[in-house]
């Protein structure tokens, strides 16, 4: 994979143009957080775009910031929050391009209310590998745009976007926890909190049997509605090695779920600041190693309401039977917002994100199981997260996929793409 | 960020990435930053990007560096400005030592911009400087202008010319009124750099860099190591005698 950083948009132009003529194309790339192969190009080009970084303009009284594409979410927290704005919807970590963030078209706790990523974005500027440029708005008729939200970085390379942040009073939270017994009380707190809060999410300890099935932590919240706008200073603790792999069995993982379920074992509010409630990982930095030099499996599903019950419960079942169990089982109820992308991975339901440290053998056998459950159910798996999804599957779930396939840029691939359409 | 009486700095050499990461900490600060280069399609990005960051407004320099009269584009600079508080110069080129070794024009080139060029603003500068008693000069130097290597010794003396020059004006201005100080980075990831296998300990992000350098126009000078462990480091292998130094791989 040879690799470009450019610094400056006209250095863009003839890199794609280079990059279009290898026999694998040319993709651009970010911070790559994506955990599978979507992010990479091997045989290929790959641009990366972190050097174009700049703010083009920022309205401090609508909240509408146009930046260049390889600018991070951190950055944009950094400059938004002083001004009373906030990301309208974030993932899990900061550390995410705008390019990536609306190529994967993320999505975040906040979902049942402000529906994906995409939603939010206004218009993307464009550039083809065969040099020509293109600005797409979210009311274009083309199809373009829709295919660019979620499109996994293959119908162009963004240069620049232009997105809607939200206003916000604080820069703290109010958080609730709330323990669960098991998934039908997940599903009743869920129901009602999607109601009266912004932010809703639960971790599952998935070595529970039985009737404590699914039980966790809910934790719901909202911004606080007065209080300072500070941004937190950057740093903390890092993973310096890799851990060893005896650290993470079927032992030491149920021994962790035990006690964080109990220590959160009883309900409570809080005001803590913005970074610890939505990146609790970008804190310690290296966290992947973990575990251990072999890796790890991330896998998140989405399945449909009128089943999720009962497939969630069968796979959190799957997952006790097999005893691999996962320190990060988050379980959160997908609104009814549509989804932009005809890529997106979010859609109506509910989403179970897990990962399992990478067991070889052992481990693919249990995420087969996980598929047929999802696939039974209608439901479909997150790209970016993904690194084993079978073609059969993704196009099951990606009915959009040949609509999709026609705004695909010819110059550009990944590894990702080409394991999906072999 | 509008303040009544912004920070007016000027860069020269806007363009490269520890300017552009100095230029937003002063854009933070609500400055107004003269951005001096020779593409005025990206500076008007930078500035744009300034602008959102807070800074109180920004001006555009299109202009060679090498053009002899640096004193007259100065003035019309700080006329533009409406006055000068602190000034960067950050540009230079690498160069390419291999082609260097053969070729005297190739050589000669990489010191016109990074010796005689840089000399010349840094004169007129300094003599703006003095005039209104207060302000301050930080250069961008260099550790390779500490000891002479063959992989970029040209490069390396034209920094090491900078040291002297900024030793002697600092001389000069004594401890009182305005402030000059050489930055020496290491390795640094930025465009200049691009192509050499980065990370590792010792390569420094720009915005690493940019810190000392933001600090370095307030206090301390005039040599200033950033990371300030290149202090120690550059100590030690300015010390190793030659004969020993010259058998060495780096």
């Amino acid at each position: 994979m040879r690799v470009a950083q450019p610094a400056f948009p006209d250095e863009l132009p003839p890199l794609m143009r280079q990059g279009a003529e290898l026999p694998h194309g040319v993709l651009a790339g970010g911070l790559r957080r994506s955990y599978g192969d979507s992010c990479i190009n091997d045989g290929g080009a790959l641009v990366e775009m972190t050097g174009l970084d700049r703010f083009v303009r920022f309205d401090r009284t609508t909240g509408l910031l146009e930046a260049e594409a390889g600018v991070s979410l951190s950055a944009i927290l950094k400059l938004a929050i002083p001004a009373g704005f906030f990301l309208p919807v974030t993932p899990g970590t900061k550390f995410v391009t705008l390019g990536g963030a609306i190529a994967n078209d993320v999505h975040g706790k906040n979902h049942h209310r402000a529906g994906s990523f995409g939603r939010w974005i206004r218009s993307v500027s464009l550039l083809r590998s065969d040099g020509s440029a293109c600005f797409v708005a979210d009311d274009d008729a083309t199809g373009l745009f829709a295919a660019t939200v979620g499109g996994l970085g293959l119908t162009g390379v963004m240069t620049r976007a232009t997105l809607q942040l939200a206003p916000i009073a604080s820069s703290n939270m109010a958080v609730e926890t709330v323990p669960f017994g098991n998934l039908g009380e997940f599903f009743a707190l869920s129901g009602e909190s999607d109601a009266s809060h912004d932010y809703t999410v639960a971790w599952i300890d998935c070595l529970a049997q039985g009737d404590k099935l699914g039980r966790g932590i809910f934790t719901r919240a909202r911004h606080a509605s007065d209080g300072e706008l500070r941004v937190k200073p950057p740093g903390g603790p890092s993973v310096p090695i890799d851990a060893p792999g005896f650290l993470l069995n079927r032992l030491s993982i149920a021994a962790f779920n035990e006690v964080y379920f109990r220590l959160a074992g009883r309900a409570r509010q809080a005001t803590v600041s913005y970074d610890p409630f939505f990146y609790p990982l970008d804190a310690i930095g290296g966290w992947n190693r973990l575990y251990g030099s072999r890796g790890f499996y991330q896998y998140q599903s989405v399945v449909p309401p009128s089943v999720a019950a009962d497939a969630t419960a069968e796979m959190l079942r799957t997952i006790a039977d097999a005893g691999q169990g996962s320190f990060l089982a988050v379980l959160k109820t997908f609104g009814d917002v549509a989804s932009p992308g005809l890529l997106s991975f979010p859609r109506q339901g509910t989403t179970l994100a897990l990962d399992f440290a990478n067991k070889g053998g052992p481990t693919l056998w249990l995420l087969d199981r996980l598929d047929a459950i999802v696939r039974q159910a209608g439901g479909r798996l997150y790209p970016a997260k993904d690194g084993r999804l079978p073609p059969a599957m993704f196009r099951a779930g990606y009915p959009a996929l040949d609509q999709f396939t026609t705004h695909l840029d010819p110059g550009m691939s990944s590894t990702f793409w080409r394991r999906m359409t072999p | 960020m509008m303040t009544p009486n912004p920070l007016r700095v000027l860069i020269l050499g806007a363009g490269s990435g520890i300017a552009q990461a100095t230029a937003r900490l002063y854009a933070a600060e609500g400055a107004m930053i003269g951005l001096a280069g020779r593409n005025a399609e990206r500076l008007t990005a930078i500035a744009a990007d300034l602008t959102a960051r807070g800074a109180a407004a920004t001006e555009i320099f299109d202009i060679d560096f090498t053009d002899p009269d640096a004193a007259a584009t100065l003035a019309g600079m700080v006329a533009k400005l409406g006055g000068l508080d602190h000034v960067l110069l950050a540009y230079g080129v690498l160069g390419d030592q291999a082609l260097a070794d053969r070729d005297a024009a190739a050589a000669l080139a990489i010191i016109d911009v990074n010796f005689r060029s840089a000399a010349a603003w840094m004169l007129a500068v300094a003599n703006l400087l003095e005039v209104q008693g207060r302000g301050s000069l930080v250069v961008l130097g260099s550790v390779a202008g500490d000891r002479g290597r063959r992989s970029n010794y040209v490069y390396g003396a034209a920094k090491a010319g900078l040291a002297v020059l900024v030793q002697g004006i600092s001389h000069r201005f004594r401890s009182v009124g305005p402030r000059v100080v050489i930055v020496k980075p290491g390795p640094t990831d930025t465009a200049m750099t691009a192509g050499m296998a980065k990370g590792g300990p010792m390569w420094a992000t720009p915005e690493a860099v940019a810190a000392v350098v933001r600090k370095a126009a307030d206090s301390g000078g005039p040599v200033v190591y950033a990371p300030g462990r290149w202090w120690l480091i550059m100590a030690i292998i300015r010390n190793i005698p030659a004969a020993i130094f010259n058998k060495m791989n780096f």
